[in-house]
């Protein structure tokens, strides 16, 4: 799917748990976007924050200008979430009605959770949750599929995958094929493409 | 071919600490040193690969103060050459550099402090922008990303106009947020060094670099400032957006524009709020100020953390009853922005409404009540030690020694991943009540020790990591030997400076330039202070608990344990597991046990989860680094861990 050019910024949260590959998919989802001819501003923190912490990347994307790298609360187009408890963080400060979310099904306990001090929202709860905060939303297994390709690690570009399979944003297989030969070997990119296709794959 | 070398032109994706990395690229930079801090590190973690293909030599310096007197002697030398740091590295930094200000530079040199409003990454939120008028040197601040490359770039051409340091200020949104940047060219040609020093005792270009005469050379340092402002007021980093006659003039620098700008558009303030936008901090250009301060007669100042651009705009206008008279200021010190943390756009418009006494259109209560009540029911997602890392074995065997001495001996912290057990003391296990600066968990450890003549009769540890030991912890650790401190220091060494992403150190033997370096040893440092030293792997408990409950019965000595095993994220690591972990259940009785889960509730590991179905405990095979660890702590063992397949064809 086309998506046609943007004439107004577009944000995008991306978020999940230190370690799950979010850096990486801001990186890779900005640097398609700016190969297309736009604006992109990326926010994140990383350091300490990553330690098994909640980690967030805040794009801009403009057809013009420099944005603030953090978006305004309840401004978020697009959350894109590698697991669901962060999906739900951010969709209660950055959502509002039209937003649409893709999140991964996959849980990581926090640890209150495993201290058995906190409870991990059922699905049935998320599901709920998911369908009052958002205009729409895709909810599946990324994990999975990346364990089923060797490493649980490439559900971010399942996400990314599934994200070009929505139409939300103006990318496709072609820009990421292009972004990923830039960084990876060989070997990775083939790799990194079969997981953009099962998550392009995803989206019904 | 790394990206930093785009060609003039090109149209790059640049991190903020790219982005001031290739401004220095741009500007001729030849030595470029830092000490990894976040948000800092990837100024020199970019320019590295870059250092061969520009003639340019790139460090890793012991620590913030060594990193610029490495970068000053590149100065004297004729070459331009910058040093890197997080805020409170420059207070590190700070005693040179007053002399250094006072001595004065010759080839361009550039202080790049990368600051942490909010402590995002940090135990402090500190603000090195009091320096640059304490020490009168310029100050700039970029506010977006092609102006950090472009102000980086004159920064180096204003410190050799003037014959001073330069201080160029970041924030964590901008050295960690990414934008567009347009390159512009490379220069040719390298300089050549070439230190001379027999001219006059007042010419800083020929004579020695001394900071004396005191008073006269004080005096030469404020007549550059007045070649400061010149440039200041001409500067294209200023400049001002919004109508001719404003109902409020908004001054903001750095990040705090975007997100001002952000608020003004939010709230369709554009025809009322003019947004005079500084880059040149310090010493404010006074004709330029005085220009705006006259349009309007309200005026919000917009900055984190502290009052120092309100102080500063202030203290200009008191000078001028024309521009204080009838005038209100907004800004901290009445409280329409907080003193403390990092802004954002909310925060900003929040700011606008109050002033305008306006409403802003938000979402509807109906969403906002249910967004609430969502992230009411949500758990938080605390910082830990990941999954197989080390410190939390180190940590278990820590907590364990003192319980069975049983004289309630605490552990002095210090900065580094290790820091989060204080910031969570469950992560500690509630062992380290103390977390300061880098390298004063020994020198703290070292005054506890002496108290006992006061009746203070406690066994005291300290911790540090492998390059905080070399950064500043040496001297506490001789204070320590020398003034008999009885204590029991632990190097947490993990093989790198990993918590800002495995930076070479001086005990690796390997530098920034990938060159084969002489390593120095931590453990002969020790000894040869005079310290009883043993090496363990903190993963092997029994090991490690039998030399700590030794060293702690041990009086009158200074004991060293070097706990040695590398980070779990490390790149020789990442992603390999040394054993497949799974637990038996048959052998796992849950909360028959009468451990009281001490598996998830106490050790806490992000991979040892909690099978509420089950009620039993279960490794995640997704999060589990297999570094066996959690076999050693189950009184049933009912851990089991396995070779794993990829460790056996490694041969582990």
């Amino acid at each position: 799917m086309k998506t046609k050019r943007l004439s107004v910024t577009k944000n995008l949260v991306l978020t999940g748990v230190g370690g799950q590959g979010n850096v990486m998919a801001s990186r890779a989802l900005a640097g398609m976007l700016v190969d297309a001819g736009y604006v992109v501003t990326i926010g994140e923190t990383f350091g300490m924050s990553q330690r098994g912490g909640s980690v967030m990347s805040h794009l801009r994307i403009s057809p013009d200008a420099v944005r603030s790298p953090q978006i305004p609360r309840g401004g978020a187009d697009v959350i894109v979430a590698l697991e669901p408890l962060e999906a739900l963080r951010v969709l209660t400060v950055y959502g509002n009605p039209e937003v649409s979310l893709l999140s991964n099904s996959r849980s990581i306990d926090p640890i209150g959770v495993i201290t058995g001090e906190r409870d991990y929202p059922s699905e049935e709860t998320i599901r709920i949750a998911f369908a009052r905060l958002t205009a729409r939303y895709w909810l599946f297994d990324a994990t999975a599929v990346g364990l089923d390709l060797g490493n649980p690690v490439l559900s971010n570009v399942v996400m990314l995958g599934a994200l070009a399979g929505t139409g939300l944003l103006p990318i496709d297989r072609r820009m990421f094929a292009k972004e990923i030969r830039k960084t990876g070997s060989p070997g990775k990119c083939a790799l990194n493409m079969k997981a953009f296709d099962a998550g392009f794959s995803m989206i019904k | 071919m790394t990206r930093l070398l785009a060609p003039a032109g090109s149209k790059v994706l640049f991190l903020g600490n790219e982005a001031i990395a290739r401004g220095a690229l741009e500007a001729g930079v030849s030595v470029a040193t830092a000490y990894p801090g976040t948000p800092s590190s990837e100024v020199i973690e970019s320019l590295a690969p870059a250092a061969s293909k520009r003639n340019l030599y790139v460090e890793w310096s012991v620590n913030e103060k060594v990193a610029l007197e490495v970068a000053a002697a590149a100065s004297f030398a004729g070459l331009r050459s910058m040093a890197v740091m997080k805020q409170n590295g420059v207070n590190v930094a700070s005693d040179f550099l007053l002399h250094l200000t006072a001595s004065g530079t010759r080839g361009g040199l550039v202080l790049v402090s990368c600051e942490d409003p909010g402590a995002l990454s940090s135990v402090n939120e500190g603000e090195s922008r009091y320096f640059a008028g304490m020490l009168e040197m310029p100050l700039l601040e970029p506010a977006d990303f092609q102006e950090a490359k472009d102000m980086t770039k004159w920064a180096f051409e204003l410190s050799e106009a003037i014959g001073n340091v330069v201080m160029l200020r970041s924030v964590t949104r901008m050295s960690h947020a990414s934008g567009n940047v347009v390159c512009g060219t490379l220069p040719a040609k390298a300089r050549k060094a070439a230190f001379e020093y027999g001219g006059p005792i007042m010419d800083s270009q020929t004579g020695p670099m001394i900071s004396t005469p005191v008073v006269a050379k004080h005096l030469l340092r404020r007549q550059k400032l007045k070649a400061v402002c010149a440039l200041f007021e001409k500067s294209p980093f200023n400049r001002y957006t919004g109508p001719a006659r404003p109902d409020l003039l908004l001054i903001t620098a750095s990040a705090c524009w975007l997100y001002a700008a952000e608020a003004v558009h939010m709230l369709g303030l554009q025809k009322k709020v003019g947004i005079l936008k500084l880059g040149t901090t310090w010493p404010l250009p006074p004709r330029l100020v005085s220009q705006y301060l006259r349009k309007a007669r309200r005026i919000l100042i917009v900055e984190e953390v502290m009052a120092f651009l309100e102080e500063n705009v202030k203290v200009l206008a008191a000078g001028n009853p024309k521009l204080s008279e009838d005038k209100t200021f907004f800004g901290k010190y009445d409280g329409t922005l907080p003193f403390a943390g990092e802004l954002n756009p909310d925060i900003v418009a929040d700011a606008l409404v109050k002033i305008f006494n306006i409403r802003r259109c938000g979402l509807s209560s109906s969403y906002q009540e249910e967004a609430r009540k969502t992230a009411a029911m949500l758990p938080p997602r605390e910082q830990t030690f990941c999954a197989g890392c080390p410190h939390r074995a180190s940590f278990w065997s820590i907590h364990n020694a003192i319980a069975l001495d049983g004289r309630g001996g605490f552990v002095c912290g210090d900065i580094g991943c290790y820091s989060m057990a204080a910031l969570t003391p469950a992560n500690g296990f509630g062992t380290m009540p103390t977390l300061h600066s880098m390298g004063s968990g020994t020198g703290l450890a070292s005054g506890f020790a002496r108290l006992a003549p006061f009746g203070f009769k406690k066994p005291v540890l300290t911790v540090c990591g492998d390059s905080t030991f070399y950064h500043a912890v040496i001297p506490a650790l001789i204070n320590a030997r020398h003034n008999r401190a009885d204590i029991t220091f632990i190097v947490l060494d993990n093989q790198g400076t990993a918590m800002t992403g495995f930076q070479p150190h001086p005990g690796n033997e390997m530098n920034a330039l990938r060159e084969s370096v002489p390593a120095v040893d931590i453990a002969a440092v020790c000894r040869a202070i005079g310290a009883k030293v043993a090496v363990c792997d903190p993963f092997d408990l029994s090991a490690t608990g039998s030399v700590l409950t030794d060293f702690l019965a041990e009086k009158d000595s200074l004991k060293v344990l070097i706990l040695r095993q590398a980070c779990a994220l490390s790149p020789e690591k990442k992603g390999k597991k040394t054993f497949e972990m799974k637990v038996d259940e048959s052998l796992c009785l849950g909360d028959a046990c009468g451990c009281n889960r001490l598996c998830t509730r106490i050790f806490r590991c992000p991979a040892l989860v909690w099978d509420r179905k089950k009620k039993k405990a279960a490794v995640d095979e997704v999060v589990c680094a297999g570094c066996g660890v959690c076999a050693s702590i189950c009184p049933r063992k009912a851990i089991l861990k396995s070779q794993a397949a990829s460790a056996a064809a490694s041969g582990g």
